[in-house]
């Protein structure tokens, strides 16, 4: 039915509010990553940081010269992309089985293993018994293990992962099972074929907490060799800065020091930044998934 | 043929049936085995281990050989509720919980609204796009940059200065601690928070609009018989689920953001069981000698047992009301 529909005056005032806000909003989300940049790139910004800057005063890439040279960011960076990489892999194997093995009917100990896994989403040991296991018993202690291993398969993921591909035709099956393969096959030559969407989606998901974790680095690593990038910058901006932790104010003042803090941090953020217009969609679907069945 | 008639009138015994699920399934078996080593390790093993909290935990006897501890097993807890950090650490768990629930918990709902009635899908994508953002930094990032825009000489100081505030290091002023992490925390959930929402507010019958606006109805009528009614049942969900996190208040941005001048507001449960079993706030190392795993873990357990008191009440409360329920 065509029916023109003639706003209010109150609500034409409130949709000229609401998209202003929605401005707002905008800018309020990206302007603290584009005043970082600015501030990184800034020739000298000593008694400047309280400017609503847009571009860099005196422009200068100073301080990533000095940032992309130490060895400490160097070698965070190198074990962060062992971490992503390996642990992603891990992950994405862990969750692909587990979560096929909760769609194969006719298997004695699926509902065991349906039990299994999602009472582990309400209950856990928490902070400290899981502490003292990992470094008691399983020997996790300064190992970059205990940067990959906890949270390899994430039961919220192997359930988003689960709902696709149960929707997958069993049709589709059988063919395999006619020719004599057997759920390797199935799973192999059928299910990943058809769900690259949801595998790229767990890939993004995975790889951007493996990227962003730090608490088990700071639990359970001891040699600072293998400390990994977010680490390292928590060290270099946190904790010896200000009143935290013994180390505190130095060099806090110097204009090239807060240059390169803020260069720390673009350094950081952005393979995040760079990937994330494109991967945002994939997020959002694996959510929408979850949120549905969940 | 001949063979089938035949089991079909005898049902195979349980080592006959054992033999043909194996030589079925055993693919899935094999695949099975990593998987379940996996969740036994790593999961249910510190579910064991919580056992410590009812023991003096000694870690060269390991769980096996610790003595249970005094009053049956609870002096752990005793020490907790007669200690005299107690009611500090509650105050600072349930403040803080209260402004979440009082001011995140709505603000990603009024969000999703409010982008509803964005009608140009360009703008709306953008906004989307953009408001996610924050989401996928990482906390160390977020809170580095939240230490530097608080500071004395901070980009969001000099905006309170310049709309009439005091100029302050408030990242080190106990009062601003808990508007800092709660505001802070809504910047960086709104976005992410509100895609439930959205996706609830996609599925309700458009024609329904339609019928409302026959009968002239405004928006505002429309907000309060359609749309809110139509996402009531998430919001109630993710209420009592946020319910059953109450005493749960985060503990990586309070570590990240605490300073000696306002540990007396941020230390709350989980923070304070991080101090006490595993070194709390002394940089990068943790100190193992004076760590109390067993008392820390009794706090654990505390915690998680009024988390879900909570999660029950809530959840029976609303079955009543609203006839909306978890389980």
């Amino acid at each position: 039915m065509a029916m023109v529909y003639k706003p209010s005056i109150g609500e034409k005032i409130f949709n000229i509010f609401n998209i202003l806000i929605m401005a707002v909003m905008i800018i309020i989300c990206l302007y603290p990553f584009w005043y970082c940049i600015t501030c990184s790139l800034s020739k000298d910004i000593v008694g400047q940081t309280h400017t609503l800057m847009l571009l860099p005063k005196g422009f200068s890439i100073n301080a990533y010269k000095e940032v992309l040279v130490r060895a400490d960011i160097l070698n965070g960076y190198k074990i962060t992309i062992f971490v992503v990489v390996v642990g992603t892999v891990i992950n994405l194997v862990a969750t692909t089985i587990a979560a096929f093995l909760l769609t194969r009917r006719n298997f004695a100990i699926r509902g065991f293993l349906t039990w299994m896994m999602l009472i582990t989403m309400y209950f856990g040991g928490g902070m400290i018994p899981t502490y003292v296991v990992y470094t008691q018993v399983l020997g996790l202690e300064d190992s970059l293990l205990s940067l990959i291993l906890p949270g390899a398969v994430s039961v919220y993921n192997m359930i988003v992962m689960r709902t696709n591909f149960d929707a997958i035709p069993r049709s589709l099956e059988e063919s395999v099972k006619v020719d004599g393969g057997n759920d390797m096959h199935v799973l192999w030559h059928i299910i990943i074929p058809l769900s690259k969407a949801v595998i790229s989606v767990m890939v993004l998901f995975y790889g951007v907490g493996h990227w962003n974790a730090w608490f088990n680095a700071m639990l359970y690593l001891r040699d600072n060799s293998k400390a990994p990038l977010q680490l390292v910058l928590r060290h270099l901006l946190i904790v010896s800065s200000g009143s935290q932790g013994a180390g505190a104010g130095a060099g806090d003042s110097a204009g090239l020091a807060e240059n390169l803090k803020f260069a720390n941090i673009i350094v950081a953020t952005v393979p995040i930044l760079l990937v994330y217009p494109f991967i945002q969609k994939y997020f959002v679907k694996g959510v929408m998934i979850g949120a549905v069945k969940g | 043929m001949k063979e089938q008639t035949i089991n079909l009138k005898k049902k195979p015994g349980l080592g006959q049936r054992f033999v043909d699920e194996m030589k079925r399934n055993y693919v899935l078996y094999i695949m099975s085995i990593p998987i379940i080593v996996y969740f036994v390790l790593f999961c249910y093993l510190p579910m064991f281990g919580l056992l410590i909290s009812f023991q003096d935990f000694n870690i060269i006897k390991g769980v096996f050989n610790s003595p249970w501890t005094d009053m049956y097993g609870f002096a752990h807890f005793y020490k907790f509720f007669t200690g005299s950090m107690f009611w500090p650490v509650m105050k600072n768990t349930l403040l803080i919980s209260f402004y979440e629930i009082i001011f995140s918990f709505p603000a990603p709902i009024i969000f999703a609204l409010m982008l509803n009635e964005i009608k140009n899908l360009k703008y709306k994508k953008i906004i989307q796009t953009v408001t996610y953002l924050p989401h996928f930094i990482s906390v160390v990032v977020i809170c580095s940059m939240i230490i530097r825009f608080f500071q004395h000489d901070g980009i969001i100081t000099s905006l309170i200065a310049l709309l009439g505030g005091e100029r302050r290091d408030y990242i080190i002023d106990a009062d601003a601690f808990r508007t800092i992490y709660v505001g802070t925390g809504i910047w960086q959930g709104i976005g992410w928070g509100s895609i439930i929402y959205i996706s609830a507010l996609s599925s309700i019958d458009q024609e329904l609009y339609e019928a409302a606006v026959i009968d002239g109805a405004g928006k505002w009528k429309q907000l309060i018989h359609i749309t809110i009614p139509g996402i009531a049942s998430t919001i109630i969900i993710l209420f009592i689920m946020r319910m059953g996190q109450i005493l749960s208040v985060g503990y990586e941005k309070i570590i990240l953001l605490q300073r000696s001048e306002t540990v007396s507001v941020s230390r709350v449960l989980s923070v304070y069981t991080y101090e006490r079993g595993l070194g709390g706030l002394s940089g990068s190392t943790v100190a193992s000698g004076s760590n109390q795993y067993s008392y820390a873990s009794a706090v654990g357990v505390f915690t998680s047992l009024v988390n879900i008191l909570f999660l029950a009440i809530t959840n029976k409360i609303s079955k009543k009301v609203s006839e909306t329920s978890l389980f």
